[in-house]
């Protein structure tokens, strides 16, 4: 089993990501330049957080158009799956593997803080390993994180089950109060339909060790290499958002 | 050898900011009249900033030796050994006067520069914390200004992925139009691979990396040199940061480094690359041969002089090893970055700096790092003794629980949550202690379980009233902020924060405020290993003496740490130490009664490192379950802060003391007991089993300890034993946390764009 970790030049996330694969759940992982032009043999493919080309335009932007994320398209097609964290799912967005966008936090301000996530689909390979409304305790830290579809999008997101995790209060509750980006629908992590390209804007790689505050983050890594051990693999799919 | 350029004109002479006798000395020096270029060059390295020329004298004062010190004052940073080995590397600057002209990109380039040093000791940066200063909350230009500052740094420092994991801020009328900007940054690096700032080898190449060089920042040290006036040019001093190239930069500088290749490497800052070719010439006793036409630039057009004093930011200087170019330029090209050789190492101890086939610039590196030091007259300030008499008895009385909220709402006590969620202050996965406590506290992933802890602390009031007890008490309040956790003191970095040194009075704060540094580091046996020092803050009226200490300790176990938060129903609350508390300075009168005055008392430095022993011991035993110092506020603050931490009530009850009614605040009153304040005093909770042992570890130190209380209940409860009637404070701890969390300068910096273009 080898999960693959896209690293950007303004990944600042990828030693974290590695360390909790590595380190802490003890599976094998790899980084992958952005300027590799094949996925190929990769068990999944995860694009961190960070500023991946200093992203003062619109963030993901760039990174978009790397030959790295070019590949994932066809790695999907073949079957491969995806988890972008924070910079990563906003890079997922820009690339068209995920449909909508990003917009500044409602507030317009950076937050880094513990939010509440609560899990509304469970047949994924990011969350098979928990069961249909728990709730993780895990950080944000992002200033572009408030999630938006247009009307005919929201409505298919809605079909597919594509909302994965929301944000929500201690008990599980989605309240406005614990939306802390004003995202549609609260939505903090959204997949493809199949599941096998999750976008999140959380970091599981910052709560998967107790002396960190929170080892939720921990069941999404988890839920990942019980998959990929499982040998499970999805259709074939087409890879078009929509 | 090309002919040498003319001497400077005589205006160039005067725009340089040199004094006339230092003119005289440098002529006497090269034994001929300097160059254009050469001129330049002096007047930055020979600027304040660069050559601590008020301040060098008095700074040999501070103890600079100790337990595990592996690099101390003299490189870009101090180095101290943390266990299985590996080094921590950190130091704090100050980047004050470009915070004020343009407060975005001054404080972004704050936490850059800062970086770069860290980064130039071979380490990675690990962590940041800033301290900072504003004018009063009521003035509407200073919300725009918190808010460019703390946008500066969280863009800068989120962007290049070092957390930034705790600080202190604070508000007063002197700090209006100066105000102040601390930023400290801590690295990693195994001690084997500490590197230096000494330039060896002769032909060994001297290569340039990073950021091209543009116009931007010309004379930086020199307008950090002089006070503050309304020069519409001094915008131009101020330089624009790109974390995202300071990322790229901190990438390929560690990478070059893991080759073997750099010889010794420093990062262009203030002076640019004057600074870095001439210290690191002349700290290895060799000469350099540059050719300023193979500097990369930004723009056409640039003459020698702005190519050599241009302070653009993101650019290292490398030595690199004869024929080991390639590997570094590499390095360079794989991570998008400018890279050139631009020269050679020399045997001759000369600096020659060539432009095509002029010679702008032949000296000994050693004349422009040796710069005069001066002693200036040092006298008391006038305002000392008015200042220092306080008629505690004739202030108007207030209720205590209306201080109580009216302090928990004051800025330097408030909550600060909306200011360090806009910081990352996780990525790197090692925050375990995040900000807002009393100090932050980082895992070693590496050397498990080891932990790191920082704090950075320092009170303006305290040192204007005193500056020499105002000094020990930064240090010793610093390390109590450790003990809180549970870290042992290793190492002091400080900020020096002063008005113009020119002035006598001033200058007798400094001395004075350095004193009571080094005594109270040399009660606790921690070196000093590095500082900076930033003269000339005033703008119209100068600022507190300011001085800001940043301490690190370490914990053996990083899982055995306290937090302040009062958790669990039943617990004991002991008030650990004995110190006195006194209204004088205080948060209390500042804030109550609009006065600053009093006579500080100096502190017993012995007994308060057995009581910051006491509390540290006490944590990494595991006989706590909170641990908190009293700081601003005093004891009632104290109290209610360790409440809305951890959510839960408390009913404590004091010793009988003096009869007056709770509403005055003469001496032996109540408003002293509640709100007074004076080192050495912690208030901690824990099981009742574990009374016994804390009080026999007290007894072993010869700390007082005095069980105050009981943890519990949605209310806090202060009363005098046995005292009839109500208690001097009955409040419900959600009022003192709404009081805690509206209170500061939250909201109204919230407001407005942070970007410089809207400021001002």
């Amino acid at each position: 089993m080898e999960i693959g970790i896209v690293v950007f030049p303004g990944s600042n996330c990828d030693a974290d990501t590695y360390h909790a694969i590595r380190e802490v759940l003890g599976r094998a992982a790899q980084y992958v330049w952005h300027e590799e032009r094949t996925l190929r043999g990769l068990d999944a493919v995860i694009l961190p957080g960070g500023f991946s080309y200093g992203d003062y335009l619109r963030a993901g932007a760039i990174a978009a158009t790397s030959p790295a994320v070019r590949a994932l398209r066809p790695y999907v097609a073949q079957g491969g799956i995806v988890l972008g964290i924070c910079n990563g799912f906003q890079v997922l967005l820009e690339a068209g593997l995920l449909p909508g966008a990003m917009q500044p936090n409602a507030g317009g301000r950076f937050r880094c803080e513990f939010v509440h996530l609560r899990t509304e689909r469970s047949d994924t390979p990011f969350t098979c390993g928990l069961a249909p409304g728990q709730v993780l305790r895990i950080p944000i830290a992002h200033a572009e994180g408030r999630y938006y579809a247009d009307p005919g999008t929201r409505v298919l997101l809605a079909a597919h089950r594509q909302i994965v995790f929301r944000y929500c209060d201690a008990q599980g509750a989605v309240t406005p109060d614990a939306n802390p980006n004003g995202a549609m629908d609260a939505i903090a992590g959204l997949a493809s339909p199949s599941g096998a390209v999750l976008g999140l804007m959380p970091h599981p790689e910052r709560a998967s060790e107790d002396v960190l505050g929170s080892a939720d983050g921990r069941l999404i890594f988890e839920s990942l290499a019980r998959w990929i051990y499982s040998g499970r693999r999805l259709p074939a799919q087409s890879v078009e958002a929509h | 050898m090309a002919t040498l350029d003319p001497p400077a004109a005589v205006a160039e002479r005067a725009a340089s900011g040199l004094r006339p006798s230092e003119y005289a000395e440098i002529r006497r020096r090269l034994g001929r009249e300097p160059t254009r270029a050469e001129i330049g060059m002096f007047g930055v390295m020979w600027s304040e900033h660069c050559a601590y020329k008020h301040s060098r004298a008095a700074l040999r004062r501070l103890p600079t030796r100790g337990r595990g010190l592996l690099r101390g004052p003299g490189e870009h940073a101090g180095a101290v050994a943390v266990g299985d080995g590996w080094a921590a590397v950190f130091k704090m600057e100050s980047h004050n006067h470009p915070s004020a002209v343009a407060p975005f990109h001054g404080a972004a380039t704050g936490v850059g520069g800062i970086i770069r040093d860290i980064l130039a000791m071979g380490a990675r940066p690990i962590a940041l914390l800033d301290s900072l200063r504003f004018g009063p909350p009521d003035d509407p230009r200073i919300a725009r200004l918190v808010d460019g500052v703390v946008s500066g740094i969280a863009a800068y420092g989120n962007s290049i992925g070092v957390p930034t994991v705790g600080g202190e801020l604070a508000c007063a009328p002197c700090y209006r139009d100066n105000p102040l900007v601390n930023v400290a940054c801590l690295g990693l690096v195994r001690e084997e691979r500490i590197a230096t700032a000494r330039a060896s080898g002769p032909g060994n190449a001297v290569v340039y990396l990073g950021a091209r060089t543009g116009r931007d920042g010309m004379h930086g040290a020199a307008f950090a040199s002089a006070e503050l006036g309304s020069d519409p040019q001094d915008r131009s001093a101020v330089q624009m940061g790109d974390p995202f190239t300071g990322k790229l930069l901190v990438e390929a500088t560690l990478e070059a480094l893991a080759t073997g290749a750099v010889v010794a490497l420093q990062d262009m800052g203030a002076a640019g690359l004057t600074c870095a070719l001439a210290e690191m010439a002349a700290r290895g006793g060799v000469g350099m041969d540059i050719d300023l036409r193979l500097v990369p630039r930004r723009e056409a057009g640039m003459t020698p002089e702005e190519v050599l004093l241009s302070e653009s930011q993101e650019r290292m200087l490398l030595v690199v090893r004869a024929g080991r170019e390639d590997d570094v330029l590499r390095i360079a090209r794989r991570w998008g970055l400018a890279a050139a050789v631009i020269g050679r190492v020399t045997a001759d101890p000369r600096l020659v700096v060539r432009d095509a086939d002029r010679t702008v610039a032949a000296l000994d590196p050693r004349a422009l790092t040796e710069a005069p030091e001066y002693a200036p007259p040092a006298v008391p300030p006038a305002y000392l003794r008015e200042a220092r008499r306080a008629d505690l008895g004739a202030l108007p009385p207030v209720a205590p629980e209306e201080a109580l909220l009216a302090l928990l709402a004051s800025p330097a006590i408030a909550s600060k949550r909306w200011v360090f969620r806009q910081y990352d202050h996780m990525v790197q996965t090692n925050t375990v202690v995040p900000p807002g406590a009393d100090a932050a506290v980082l895992r070693l992933k590496d050397a498990p379980p080891r932990g790191l802890a920082l704090t950075v602390d320092g009170n303006g009031r305290y040192c204007y009233l005193d500056p020499y007890v105002g000094g020990m008490l930064a240090v010793l309040e610093a390390a109590q902020n450790l003990a809180c956790v549970g870290a042992r003191a290793l190492a002091v970095t400080d900020c020096l924060n002063f008005a113009s040194p020119e002035r006598p009075d001033v200058y007798w704060t400094f001395q004075q405020a350095v004193d009571g540094i080094a005594r109270a580091c040399e009660a606790l046996e921690v070196p000093v290993v590095g500082g900076n020092v930033s003269f000339y803050n005033e703008a119209g009226q100068g600022i507190y003496p300011t001085p800001v200490v940043a301490m690190l300790g370490h914990l053996d176990d990083v899982r055995r740490h306290a937090a302040s938060g009062w958790t669990r129903e039943g617990d004991l609350i002991v008030l650990l130490g004995a110190g006195g508390a006194a209204l004088d300075g205080s948060e209390y009168l500042a804030e109550l009664h609009g006065v600053v005055a009093g006579r500080l008392c100096e502190p017993d430095l012995l007994a308060s490192a057995r009581a910051v022993q006491s509390v540290r011991e006490a944590v990494s035993r595991g006989l706590l379950a909170s641990a908190h110092d009293c700081a601003e506020g005093g004891l009632a603050v104290a109290v209610a802060e360790c409440c809305i931490a951890g959510g839960c009530g408390a009913t404590v009850s004091l010793r009988a003391g003096s009869t007056a009614p709770p509403e005055a605040a003469g001496r032996g009153g109540p408003a002293e007991r509640l709100f007074g304040e004076g080192i050495g005093r912690f208030v901690v909770s824990l099981r009742p089993d574990a009374v016994p042992p804390l009080l026999a570890l007290a007894r072993r130190l010869s700390i007082p300890a005095q069980v105050i209380g009981t943890t519990g209940g949605e209310r806090l409860v202060v009363g005098v034993d046995g005292a009839a009637g109500r208690p001097w404070i009955d409040l419900p701890v959600a009022s003192l946390r709404s009081a805690w969390e509206a209170g500061g300068l939250r909201g109204r910096a919230a407001a407005g764009g942070a970007r410089d273009d809207a400021v001002g």
